[in-house]
């Protein structure tokens, strides 16, 4: 988060903290509680509370240490699973031979160093972002790092959680701490009732499309909000998770009674008088009524619809009433033809190829009841492979206890195993050239979900309608 | 990592903003467990369409990319910056960079310079209208010169410090172990732990 200068109007320096000031962001209350060292005109040198390791963007950093004959300082606050690269059917020897060749090395680096790892096989195993919250280790007020972008969907906690990259991963390994310059602090308020069909999705896609592609650089997002208070703690991750995609490394959701009400329980969570001491202290972790913003954006929830995006960034989207755009500029017209659309073109009139229900953003069992609800009764179109990838084995387990996964079968689904599956296509869940894909992901980038792929980033209930349509549609008009 | 001082080399033009990282590097390269080798998958699909700029006789050895605005959104892949770094550029003018790629590329040893709008355009048109010019990038001097283009940057002092002396950033906050292991003493017990 190498923003430019400390920001004044975030909060006070660490010298607040220590004297109680009593007028800072959510943002600025976590940063300081995380200070290990403060030089005037250097970064801060941060705690790390929880690092989260995957597959993909840690081998360098293990090999790394290990040539610098380094030790991981807190095995114990670290933990590993494998998501990106993980076969959705037919297991681990489904694996490519690079892709079971990092997961080995995986295994081999948690093993010597001690780090918990959850693998394909595990009960536990899943996408990172899921299985933090899902296991209660994702908690109010924690700094919380992980090598991949959407790290931002555990601040949905009330965490301030963002991505690092291989060098940071290294370097949290080696020290627990990270070298950050403190961030901006964004509000981005939506206050009113969602109207009907609209989901936690469409907010995430209407905030980036007002704010646009890096609206939220050098910043951390506070969501506020009653539309966001309204929101589920599943809901709020999406809408967390979507942050990255608006500019900004970090989302934040202040905890609330949802939020404890989510956590309490789990695995990791605190017990007994424990619980009663954490609930004290995440209660204090709000920004305080006084406190300013560096800027702020306000939405009307009332004003929002269910987005479709028709380019190849998340920022290009329009309602699915909607239209495909004129082109404003040179990037619009590069987009419009990576994806083989004709301005004025209906939305709803655009075929689709393939459904994708998954991915952090939109793999949790909420995501998939409502898809459920979608499906039940219907028949995917005969033109159409649709699949569904659950966010984590548990989420899976959870979701065949309620029949989702017949649901989804009889319709014409694919019901997969859980992983980051075509969102990134690392594994064989991958678009041919030229297909379109109504897809629960967060990125349209070009070439994202396969090479010369074309998505279209909707919410659950849309993708799962189009996956029956054969087209994009609005869900509220469907059934 | 390599001291970073100054860079004269052929300057390449690539005019495009919001150039996400699935672009530098498409994820079907991400599998290697290594650091290096990335650089003949940089910008793969795009250069597979076949005419692609940078693959340009003229541009052939560049050193130093001039890009859009918002370059490196998306994904978190330091292997975006060591693609580049693996195919020959030592530092990326933009008018801005998105906060994880800039973090990646200071810790990696790619320069990511910041110039205005307006100076990034002037960099481009200058590249595309006379192919094959060089250009100097100076971190110690903080001043980017082409031709008869003269301009200074403004960087984060502490990683310029960094790439000037080409310090190992774990080593330095390792020396910081007696106040890590005080924070560390005074962190509630009640605080997750993963085993």
């Amino acid at each position: 988060m190498p923003a430019k200068t400390p920001s004044p109007l975030a909060g006070a320096g660490p010298s607040a903290h220590a004297s109680g000031g009593s007028t800072r962001t959510m943002a600025a209350k976590i940063w300081e509680d995380h200070v290990v060292v403060a030089h005037p005109g250097e970064p801060d040198l941060l705690y790390v509370d929880l690092h989260l390791v995957h597959e993909v963007t840690s081998p360098q950093a293990f090999e790394s240490l290990r040539l610098n004959n380094r030790r991981v300082r807190r095995p114990d606050l670290t933990l590993a699973t494998m998501d990106h690269d993980v076969p959705t059917l037919g297991g681990r020897a489904a694996a490519d031979e690079i892709a079971e060749r990092q997961m080995a090395a995986l295994e081999e680096n948690c093993r010597r160093e001690g780090i918990p790892l959850f693998g394909m096989g595990s009960s536990r195993q899943g996408i990172v972002h899921v299985i933090g919250p899902e296991l209660g280790l994702t908690q109010p007020g924690l700094l919380i790092v992980c090598g991949d972008s959407h790290t931002s969907t555990h601040g949905a906690f009330g965490a301030l959680a963002f991505g690092i990259g291989t060098s940071e991963v290294e370097h949290v390994l080696a020290t627990q701490c990270l070298r950050q310059r403190r961030p901006k602090v964004m509000a981005v308020t939506v206050e009113g009732e969602l109207p009907v069909g609209v989901t936690a999705k469409d907010v995430a896609l209407g905030i980036i499309g007002r704010i646009g592609v890096d609206g939220g650089r050098g910043h951390v997002i506070e969501y506020r909000g009653s539309t966001i208070r309204g929101l589920s703690m599943e809901g709020r991750m999406t809408v967390c998770n979507m942050t990255i995609e608006g500019g900004a490394r970090a989302g934040m959701i202040a905890p609330d009674e949802k939020t404890f009400t989510y956590l309490k329980g789990r695995e990791h969570a605190p017990r007994g008088q424990q619980w009663d001491t954490a609930i004290s202290r995440w209660s204090a972790l709000a920004t305080d009524a006084d406190a300013l913003f560096d800027r702020e954006v306000s939405i009307d929830a009332a004003r929002l619809e269910p987005y479709v995006t028709w380019g190849t960034n998340p920022g290009q989207s329009v309602p699915v009433t909607g239209r495909v755009p004129d082109p404003t500029s040179e990037t619009d017209q590069r987009a419009l033809q990576y994806m083989a659309l004709e301005p004025g073109t209906a939305i709803e009139s655009i075929p689709i190829d393939r459904v994708f229900i998954g991915s952090c953003t939109n793999a949790r069992l909420e995501d998939l009841r409502i898809a459920a609800t979608v499906v039940r009764g219907h028949t995917v179109h005969p033109k159409v492979r649709a699949m569904v990838v659950p966010g984590s084995a548990s989420v899976k387990r959870q979701a065949e206890s309620e029949g989702l996964d017949a649901a989804f079968r009889e319709a014409g689904f694919e019901w997969r195993d859980a992983g980051c599956s075509m969102c990134l296509g690392m594994n064989p869940d991958i678009l041919g050239p030229g297909e379109r894909c109504a897809s629960t992901s967060n990125r349209n980038f070009e070439g994202r979900q396969g090479s010369g792929g074309r998505t279209h980033l909707v919410s659950p209930p849309m993708a799962a309608a189009a996956a029956i349509a054969g087209h994009l549609v609005d869900v509220r008009e469907f059934n | 990592m390599e001291p970073f001082i100054r860079v004269t080399g052929v300057l390449a033009p690539l005019d495009r903003a919001n150039v996400d990282t699935d672009q530098i590097i498409p994820k079907q390269f991400l599998k290697r467990i290594e650091r290096s080798g990335y650089g003949p998958f940089l910008f793969y699909d795009w250069r597979r369409q076949g005419d692609f700029i940078l693959d340009r006789a003229e541009y052939r050895g560049a050193t130093v990319l001039v890009t859009g605005a918002n370059f490196g959104c998306g994904s978190s892949r330091e292997h975006a910056p060591w693609s580049l770094l693996d195919a020959g550029y030592r530092a990326v003018i933009a008018p801005s960079f998105a906060d994880i790629f800039k973090s990646n590329s200071f810790r990696c040893g790619l320069l990511p310079v910041e110039l205005p709008e307006p100076a990034a355009r002037a960099l481009i048109d200058l590249a595309l209208q006379e192919p094959g010019m060089e250009i100097t990038v100076d971190l110690d001097r903080q001043r980017v010169a082409a031709g008869g283009f003269e301009a200074s940057f403004s960087i984060d002092p502490f990683f310029r410090e960094c790439l000037l002396n080409g310090w190992d950033e774990v080593a330095l906050t390792l020396r910081q172990e007696a106040q890590i292991a005080r924070y560390e003493s005074t962190r509630p017990s009640w605080l997750p732990i993963s085993g």
